[in-house]
């Protein structure tokens, strides 16, 4: 349906995130002429965020280097950055949003990439602790880059062990900070990898020089003269000048939960990205999709999620018969360390640990349930994530013997079983 | 200024001038279709793909082992295939021609 003052078609996108930009350039791509307007309260240009926490941190140019498109591909595919500009409700009855100042803006067809945030958690202190800092904006990554070399001798302590946390922990290393990381799970990255995998990160680590600490629930916070007290609730203590805060996310679901848009964990969408209105979709890291490979509702923080759900957005709102149907993936880089994973380890009864024979900074970790390979972990092995990636898409069936011997070449031969 | 050029699957030939950063960085600043680098020039996406001229294959030489392995992802990888966010801007890639993969 036509915007009725203009005739000419508006999208409204609501995030200049990795989801929202690759989807207005996709919807160029389909053919749409009507206008396309992306908010976002970030006055930055848009840019890539994985790598804030690792390259961006350690480099030692101010200038922003990862812009996801260059100002002039915006101007040339007729896309409107309204940068700096929060979007404060939306009128699903009028089809419009009002930002901050006010203004109201019709839409035919509206987009929420509104990402998520870092959720603070609640402990004693921390809002009158002195240099805590999160880190998922660019201006989170200039200031903790500017604090860090403005005195190496600043002790940095990072509460959570996930990839973010651990990103940030071999970022800082590489600069020379000392850094200490306080786990409150058993294990550093327990909620999205393997035993193995962890115990590999945590000797990584260590070996570089971060103190890793798990079994530490940070009960409260103490500062005197720029140094904070970091107390447990088994009674230990740390002390840092600086502490980032690496202790998950909440998605950004206010806007729609308050339209009335249907909400579980996340903005709850169908295969072609729409949500319970047939004028508004929602995309990336806030949606709570299906994934018709392992049939399982699943939220996913990643870059292939907001890439492809763009794509499938856009080609949808063009009038295409679309599925969203990926295979998910990631990577994480920390020191000299690939890690790369593909598909989703959920319903796991096997895994299988390839070792390869040249180095043990090499080596695979295959999840199955029971002949159906669902995902693989690999590390420094782009080999064996092509593999997985291929085997898991097409539903091969995983040669194990071949798979555990290492004397054997890790190739589509040896790995498939004959049918 | 090195120049490369990039010719897409649309058969447009477009030339550019770099002076920093990646073959791929250069591609999405000037908006070469086809050229994504969603992972920001990291190796782990192998959307960059580009078939290097075969007379230049002596300018940018062989793929690295993680790059060779991501390459194969794509179908329609051949022996001068290459993830172009893994050519750093130099002199020596004065002249280039590369052909965007599908």
């Amino acid at each position: 349906m036509l915007n009725e003052n203009t005739k000419v078609p508006i999208c409204l996108v609501i995030g200049a995130s990795h989801a929202g930009v690759n989807f207005a350039f996709s919807l160029r791509k389909q053919g749409w002429t009507g206008s396309i307007i992306i908010f976002d309260k970030d006055p930055e240009t848009p840019y890539h965020r994985p790598s804030l926490s690792k390259s961006y941190l350690t480099s030692a140019d101010e200038t922003n280097n990862n812009l996801l498109k260059s100002l002039e591909s915006y101007e040339k595919e007729n896309i409107t950055l309204r940068l700096g500009v929060f979007v404060k409700k939306i009128d699903r009855i009028n089809n419009t949003v009002i930002t901050e100042d006010g203004a109201i803006h019709k839409y035919d067809k509206l987009v929420i990439a509104t990402g998520a945030r870092p959720l603070i958690p609640p402990i004693k202190g921390l809002d009158k602790a002195t240099e805590v800092y999160t880190l998922r904006t660019a201006y989170d990554a200039t200031t903790i880059r500017r604090k860090v070399k403005e005195d190496t001798n600043k002790r940095v302590l990072i509460i959570g062990g996930g990839y973010i946390g651990l990103e940030i922990a071999a970022s800082l290393r590489k600069l020379g900070t000392s850094v200490t990381i306080l786990e409150r799970e058993s294990r550093i990255l327990a909620r999205v990898t393997s035993p193995m995998m962890s115990q590999f990160f945590y000797d990584v680590h260590t070996l570089n020089g971060a103190q890793i600490h798990t079994n530490k629930n940070v009960s409260s916070i103490t500062s005197i003269n720029y140094t904070n007290t970091i107390t447990c609730d088994d009674s230990t203590s740390y002390e840092a000048e600086l502490i980032i805060l690496g202790t998950g996310i909440i998605v950004n679901t206010e806007l729609a939960k308050d339209a009335g848009v249907q909400i579980e964990n996340g903005i709850k969408v169908n295969q072609a990205c729409q949500t319970n209105d047939k004028d508004i979709y929602a995309i990336g890291d806030c949606t709570f999709h299906h994934n018709p490979h392992y049939n399982l509702f699943v939220r996913l923080e990643s870059v292939q999620n907001a890439v492809d759900q763009a794509k499938i957005a856009a080609a949808s709102i063009c009038g295409k018969e679309v599925v969203y149907n990926s295979i998910p993936w990631f990577w994480s880089d920390q020191y000299d360390i690939k890690l790369q994973m593909v598909g989703l380890p959920f319903d796991c009864n096997e895994t299988i640990i390839r070792n390869e024979e040249e180095t043990t900074y090499k080596f695979s970790i295959w999840y199955f349930h029971n002949d159906e390979l669902l995902a693989v972990d690999a590390i420094n092995n782009a080999k064996a994530y092509v593999l997985g990636t291929k085997s898991i898409k097409e539903h091969l069936k995983i040669n194990k013997t071949n798979l555990r011997d290492s004397s054997l070449k890790l190739n589509l031969a040896n790995l498939i079983l004959k049918k | 200024m090195p120049k490369i050029t990039f010719i897409t699957s649309e058969n447009e030939t477009i030339s550019v001038e770099g002076t920093s950063g990646s073959v791929m960085q250069l591609a999405v600043d000037n908006d070469i279709k086809g050229i994504d680098g969603d992972c920001g020039g990291v190796c782990s996406c192998a959307t960059c793909h580009v078939f290097i001229h075969p007379d230049h294959f002596e300018k940018t030489g062989v793929p690295g082992e993680i790059e060779k392995d991501m390459l194969e992802l794509d179908d329609n990888v051949t022996e001068y295939s290459r993830l172009c966010c893994q050519l750093e801007i130099s002199d020596s890639l004065d002249g280039l021609i590369v052909t965007v993969a599908q």
